[in-house]
């Protein structure tokens, strides 16, 4: 690892005003650290936003749940408000990494490194979320723009996540036996009007399955998306899945997801 | 007092491992010492151009730069091959050398070319970075199939090809395969798998300039055998100036018992610079240069009558040896494999021919088991597919075939001394509900899921070895073990072992046969391994040798000791040797009843006179002390053996296989400590399991590691097993004198074919290679669908 400059900012402003474009903001670290240990990335300021207060904390109102960019996973698995309003968002980070990787990955950073095969991505577009950051409001849909791509722009910081509270919800994942991470996780949420069917892990970006979206919002049953054929051209393929078996897969966690709501 | 054999002695290295307080060879820093990083080929196969280090040099904190040019010239030696297999057609085994740093060429991804040594990690890290090699990029060889069709890549060895070896008659198999009703042939696929021992390798060598003494602290299963091989073989220092130290070792697996290039490159290096040099390889090294094991590429046929009795066995397979020989890694796949391919039963006729095969990968060598998974999952494979194929049940084919006596002749080279097949086959049914899976079948299937039942009968020759019998099949060093047995004065014991413990628990469990043996509370004995300075010679662990070698050599030299102490009793009480009697510590004179505790006879011997009087009690001819040694040389090998049922359940949709029960019954002989035994047991379990369902170390057709991380590389976690039911049928081994038989790797051995034949059998007959993943699995499934729905 190379030597570079350590900043804890105190609020949001100081934060934007240290960043540069070879700087990056530092949360839990879960993938900044490792990246930095293997060569595969090298900063010159890492701009830690943990201790920025604005940035922690759950807050629970009628419609939605937010939640502060710094949480870690174990607060959002173990706050009884999210279990309360939202119970497959707290399942969702009961099942992230490992014990040491909830204790000190954050939602925030989940989100602004949009892995492909992160769950949190997913809990986005499903719950029609909100991403607060110091500087506008951007909407779910608009912010995943592809691999370890988001709308984000240099400097700019995500302050928290407001999700949307669905009716019923359930978010089931078939892990990649070796890392655990998503081959495929489908979070399914069933709003007044409509069904939204988020995938992760399938392709190279979460995205909202519009066929099954429809059917499940005609018909809101497993039965309705059954032996749907999906389009695997553009699904992932490596050596724990093929295309095909993850096209298999989203329809089987699908079924599963809504099944469980 | 009772005896603690047979009993669950809380282990005695608990308290240190458990505390944080082991130490382990990366826990060792000396005044004084550097560190080194090694410069690895990114290529499977290159020949090396030039290697420029002038950049590399001048960068901050180097100490020194060493390329294979340097060992070279100093005329340090290669890595080896411990056994010289010869081919069918009688010419020896063709290996290419190993030098410790790469000269010429690189043959993996991992090789070592050259080390970079300075101040600090960060400083070597750095410079390592800035060491320029312009390499030939070669095309690689990387599938153990198609080896023998690749470029050549050692010169002078053809296809590729180490040895193609025989074991059996091919003439009297195809006599037995014309008389068949039937043949049942599979085509296997042994996977490759990389061992993850839980403490990475590491070293740390000291040179002392004034005694031109180098000791080297090294992650081993086996120090003296290293010293050995580095002495005669590396040319490192004569014995006598090399000490090798293997502390605490965190696993080894076989993994451990090479020496590797890092070995020898740091010794030799810390006499050229005069300072301590500390390696310890980051988990990704481990990944690609630590040895691989298994790698079989495997054509079986059975020919059996059509009421289930076998008649000969055909075993054709191409073996995968990496780039190098090494120690082990000529063995594994010829007599710890061929001879127990035909497993627990009686086949009057059968071969096993291996085409063992150099590939661009890293050399594969033994691999807890080593030899004894691969046939038994052959073996087992085929039993399972005749007994599908002939519809005679599983069990019952395996019990017809069954050696009905003791001694057991087997077919192609053991002579198994005990065992009870039956009574372990019958057992581990009761155990596993076998009646009542077609039950629990039912009710998988009522919830649109599939359930299977696998059953494997084993055998394994382990408590390796006698010396004239592997010295004859072409091993370099005999396998004999010694123990030293000291008393001090006052009356405490310090055995000195040449096996060693990197997880076996020998602190425990040879204490236990210590204190039994002499008589003495197991808290006033201590177990010394680990370090030539200490203790005589050993040979090591590895292939469930410590028990019935290392602990029988203890066992005898702790015979000797009571043998001394009778004759200086019998001079103490002025009685005859031959009246004394030893039990529990005391040595009686049967006819007057009179005693001396082992205490008070060992004290005597220390101090051999009396005030005021000009006596000894030592016999004449008996010199003082209290000290024996012992050398064992066994005189067959043990032979464990059990019957493993599991079941597991399989989703169709998802492909997922669930483990929902394992039970193992096995016959290890004399158990020293049931609850060690236990976690013998269970390892064993996690890594076979491990095997059939998750692990496969995989490389690329350019010879790239893909499951170069545990990312990749499926570690198996406690939540992808069941709770182990485990039994034991008990008979004791006949040819030593504890009755032990050996329990390291059992698990490893049983549980991959046990496994698969359940995922087989809910898959309905369909063949499956490990690791069975999920997509794979799936697939099956499908198939399984459309042809139930045309049979319908």
């Amino acid at each position: 690892m190379k030597d570079f400059n350590y900043h804890s900012a105190k609020d949001s402003k100081e934060a934007s005003k240290l960043a540069s474009s070879s700087s990056a903001f530092l949360a839990g670290g879960m993938t900044t650290i490792p990246s930095m240990k293997l060569g595969l990335a090298t900063y010159k300021d890492l701009i830690d936003i943990k201790k920025i207060k604005k940035l922690n904390g759950i807050k629970v109102s009628g419609k939605s749940v937010t939640i502060g960019a710094a949480t870690k996973h174990v607060e959002v698995s173990n706050s009884k408000d999210v279990k309360k309003a939202i119970p497959s968002l707290s399942s969702l980070a009961e099942g992230i990494g490992d014990p040491q990787v909830r204790n000190r990955g954050t939602i925030g950073g989940s989100i602004a490194n949009n892995d492909p095969s992160a769950d949190y991505p997913s809990a986005c577009i499903a719950l029609n979320a909100t991403i607060h950051t110091n500087e506008r409001k951007i909407e779910a849909a608009k912010f995943f723009k592809g691999m370890f791509e988001t709308a984000l722009k240099k400097g700019e910081l995500i302050e928290a996540i407001e999700f949307q509270i669905p009716e019923k919800s359930s978010y089931q994942k078939h892990p990649n036996p070796a890392s655990r991470y998503a081959i495929v996780g489908v979070y399914v949420a069933k709003h007044k009007g409509d069904v939204n069917v988020a995938v992760t892990g399938a392709k190279s970006c979460v995205y909202n399955d519009k066929e099954m979206s429809k059917a499940l919002s005609g018909n809101f049953s497993s039965s309705s998306i059954d032996g749907m054929d999906l389009d695997s051209s553009e699904m992932n393929s490596d050596m724990h899945a093929s295309a095909d078996f993850r096209a298999s897969l989203v329809v089987t966690q699908a079924k599963k997801a809504v099944d469980a709501c | 007092m009772a005896s603690l054999v047979g009993s669950r002695v809380e282990r005695k290295e608990d308290k240190r491992f458990l505390t944080g307080k082991g130490r382990y060879t990366a826990d060792i820093n000396l005044a004084n010492q550097t560190y080194a990083i090694f410069v690895r080929s990114p290529h499977a196969r290159a020949s090396i151009k030039k290697i420029n280090i002038d950049k590399a040099l001048k960068s901050s904190g180097v100490v020194s730069i060493l390329t294979g040019k340097e060992i070279a010239d100093d005329k340090i030696g290669g890595l080896i091959a411990g056994w010289a297999i010869r081919s069918e057609d009688g010419t020896e085994m063709k290996c290419p050398g190993n030098p410790p740093l790469a000269k010429d060429n690189v043959n993996f991804v991992g090789d070592p070319v050259a080390v970079v040594i300075a101040e600090s990690l960060a400083e070597a890290k750095e410079a390592a970075e800035k060491v320029e090699v312009d390499y030939k990029v070669l095309k690689a060889v990387t599938s153990t199939a198609d080896a023998m069709n690749g470029d050549t890549i050692h010169e002078g060895i053809d296809k590729n090809l180490c040895f193609d070896w025989l074991l059996g008659d091919r003439q009297k198999v195809k006599e037995a395969f014309d008389k068949a009703d039937k043949v049942i042939s599979i085509d296997i696929i042994n996977n490759r798998l990389i061992p993850n021992a839980m403490e990475p390798r590491a070293c740390v060598a000291d040179y002392n300039a004034a005694s031109e003494e180098i000791t080297l602290y090294t992650t081993s299963q086996n120090p003296h055998l290293s010293r050995l091989i580095m002495s005669a073989f590396g040319n490192v220092a004569p014995e006598h100036k090399l000490r090798v130290v293997a502390p605490d070792v965190g696993g080894g697996f076989g993994s451990k018992i090479n020496v590797y290039n890092e070995d020898i490159v740091c010794s030799w290096a810390a006499k050229k610079i005069n300072r301590a040099i500390k390696w310890v390889a980051e988990r990704s090294e481990s990944f690609l240069t630590d040895i691989h094991g298994r790698d079989h590429v495997t054509h079986a046929e059975l020919a059996v009558t059509k009421d289930g009795k076998f008649l000969g066995f055909k075993n054709e397979t191409i073996a995968n040896l990496g780039a190098y020989a090494r120690v082990f890694g000529t063995v594994t796949p010829t007599y710890l494999f061929g001879p127990c391919a035909t497993g627990v039963y009686e086949i009057p006729a059968a071969y096993t021919n291996v085409k063992a095969v150099y590939t661009n990968t890293a050399p594969v060598d033994a691999y807890r088991g080593a030899g004894r998974p691969e046939a038994t999952y052959t073996i087992e494979r085929l039993v399972e597919k005749a007994s599908m194929e002939l519809g005679i049940d599983k069990t019952e084919l395996r019990i017809k075939n069954f050696p009905t006596a003791f001694p057991f002749k087997q077919t192609l080279v053991h002579t198994v001394d005990s065992g009870d097949y039956v009574a372990g086959m019958e057992k581990a049914k009761q155990m596993a509900d076998y009646k009542g899976f077609e039950a629990r079948r039912k009710e998988s299937e009522a919830k649109g899921k599939l359930r299977g039942i696998g059953v494997t009968s084993y055998f394994e020759a382990c408590g390796i070895a006698p010396s004239a019998a592997v010295m004859s099949l072409g091993c370099g060093v005999g396998l004999w073990e010694s123990a030293e047995v000291r008393f001090n004065p006052t009356g405490q014991v310090t055995v000195y072992t040449g096996s060693h413990s990197h997880g076996q628990s020998h602190q425990t469990t040879f204490a236990q046969i210590a204190a039994d043996e002499l008589g003495v509370p197991i808290e006033n004995i201590d177990i010394v391994h680990g370090d030539t300075d200490k203790g005589t010679f050993g040979m090591g662990t590895y292939g469930s040798r410590s028990l019935a070698v290392g602990g029988i050599a203890i066992v005898n030299a702790c015979k000797k000791i009571v043998e001394k102490g009778k004759r200086v009793t019998a001079k103490m009480l002025e009685a005859n040797p031959e009246d004394v009697e030893f039990k529990d510590g005391e040595f009686i004179v049967s006819k007057s009843n009179k005693k001396k505790t082992i205490g008070e006879v060992a004290f005597a011997c220390y101090l051999p006179g009396v005030r005021d009087e000009m006596k000894s009690p030592l016999p004449e001819g008996d010199e003082p002390g209290l000290k024996e040694t012992s050398f064992y040389d066994p005189s067959n090998f043990s032979f464990p053996a059990g019957t493993h049922i599991a079941e597991v359940e399989i989703d169709p949709e998802t492909g997922h296989v669930k483990l929902e029960k394992y039970t193992a019954c096995d016959d290890f002989g004399r158990i020293i400590n049931p609850m060690v035994v236990e976690g013998q047991v269970h390892g064993g379990l996690a890594q076979g399991i491990g095997q059939a369902l998750y692990e496969n170390a995989e490389y690329d057709e350019t010879g790239q590691l893909m499951t170069g991380s545990y990312m990749d590389y499926t570690m198996p976690r406690a939540d992808n097993f069941p709770e182990f039911n485990i039994g034991y049928t008990c008979t004791h081994a006949t040819t030593n004198p504890l009755g032990v038989k050996g329990c390291g790797e059992a698990g490893a051995i049983a549980a991959p074919p046990t496994v698969m034949n359940a995922v087989i059998d809910a898959l309905g007959g369909q063949e499956v290679t490990m690791p069975a993943t999920a997509e794979k699995v799936w697939k099956a499934c499908k198939n399984l669908k459309k042809s139930n729905a045309k049979a319908a």
